[in-house]
């Protein structure tokens, strides 16, 4: 994935919080990441330490919560949970699986002073 | 000392690109215009497929936006065939994005009624995450791919409605099993439509120009503005 890119995101609607609330510097930021969007977390981690240079969430934490990624079974009907995108299904075995969400990107919350 | 304090933001990172998306999506809609967004690997063949499709849709009116990080060879090819082109230099980006899309539509003056071809950077991973306001992805994957294609890159294979496995004339030359493509999708996309294509010779064409009509007269019948009007 292009972490770059989600960073410069983040970076962006960081900087329209800082006007909107009027806070000078940024502590944590914490992001929901699906287990399916498919983010290399190392390379996040990386790239937000760069893109966050000389704003507000210079320095700022960086806190993943993993969501689960469900998935709708082509097989026996069933809405199950994967562990992976390529998991069978956990309740039949099935190898035709529709995801369901898991994808998310999204910046939960902010910890501000 | 100013109190730490929390702010629940609770905004997609994307949402930026999925407002201009849904932007470029009213204004197609309004105008009845089907758009398409072909991704694939670099090399799959979707410019000599478009070419081709372009030359078997007739005198549809149509409109090609071009995305490649560097040259406009591509556009210069669509030229060729005739149809209205614009390239978009993604420079070191990876993917279009839908405010670069938007203004492609505004400089391509898009007729009302027609069909628009957005021919994603060649990259199986970065433009899934990216919606255009296309009314569909279709993937192209060609037969020299391998097999397993859908299975590395899932998240390409999901995003698209419909995959188009190109080049079919030289899987005899491949030692390549086209069931074993077809399975592979599914098993990412249970959903997705496959066609089988060769660009090349035009065999198994006639069905993909057959899936674009449909879609392009459920459009048009649902414009708001008269087919043919520039806009």
């Amino acid at each position: 994935m292009h972490e770059m890119s989600l960073c410069e995101g983040v970076r962006r609607i960081i900087d329209e919080q800082a006007a909107v609330h009027g806070f000078s510097a940024v502590r944590v930021v914490r992001l929901e990441v699906g287990r399916f969007a498919g983010v290399e977390k190392d390379a996040l981690a990386f790239a937000f330490d760069v893109v966050m240079q000389g704003g507000p969430a210079e320095g700022a934490r960086l806190e993943l919560i993993d969501l689960p990624g469900a998935a709708l079974c082509y097989d026996c009907g069933q809405q199950v949970e994967l562990e992976h995108r390529l998991a069978p299904c956990p309740a039949c075995g099935g190898g035709r699986l529709m995801p369901q969400g898991g994808d998310e990107m999204r910046i939960k919350d902010l910890e501000v002073i | 000392m100013s109190q730490e304090r929390l702010i629940a933001v609770e905004t997609a990172i994307l949402s930026k690109n999925d407002a201009y998306a849904a932007g470029n999506r009213r204004i197609l809609e309004a105008l009845g215009i089907l758009a398409v967004n072909l991704v694939s690997s670099p090399g799959s063949g979707k410019t000599t497929l478009l070419c081709r499709t372009i030359a078997m849709l007739g005198n549809t009116p149509l409109a090609v936006i071009e995305g490649d990080q560097q040259t406009s060879n591509d556009a210069d090819r669509i030229r060729a065939t005739g149809a209205r082109a614009v390239q978009i230099n993604t420079g070191k980006g990876c993917h279009l994005d839908a405010h670069m899309v938007g203004h492609a539509m505004a400089d391509l003056a898009l007729e009302a009624g027609s069909l628009l071809f957005i021919e994603n950077v060649g990259n199986l991973v970065c433009p899934a995450a990216f919606d255009l306001g296309e009314e569909a992805k279709v993937a192209i994957l060609s037969v020299t791919e391998g097999e397993d294609k859908p299975l590395k890159y899932p998240d390409m294979f999901t995003a698209a409605k419909l995959a188009l496995v190109n080049k079919t004339d030289l899987a005899p030359h491949c030692d390549v099993s086209l069931a074993a493509y077809e399975a592979n999708l599914k098993r990412v996309n249970p959903g997705i439509e496959v066609l089988f294509v060769s660009a090349r010779t035009g065999e198994g064409m006639d069905a993909w120009i057959s899936w674009l009509r449909t879609r392009h007269a459920s459009k048009q019948a649902h414009a708001r503005v008269a087919p043919g009007k520039a806009v």
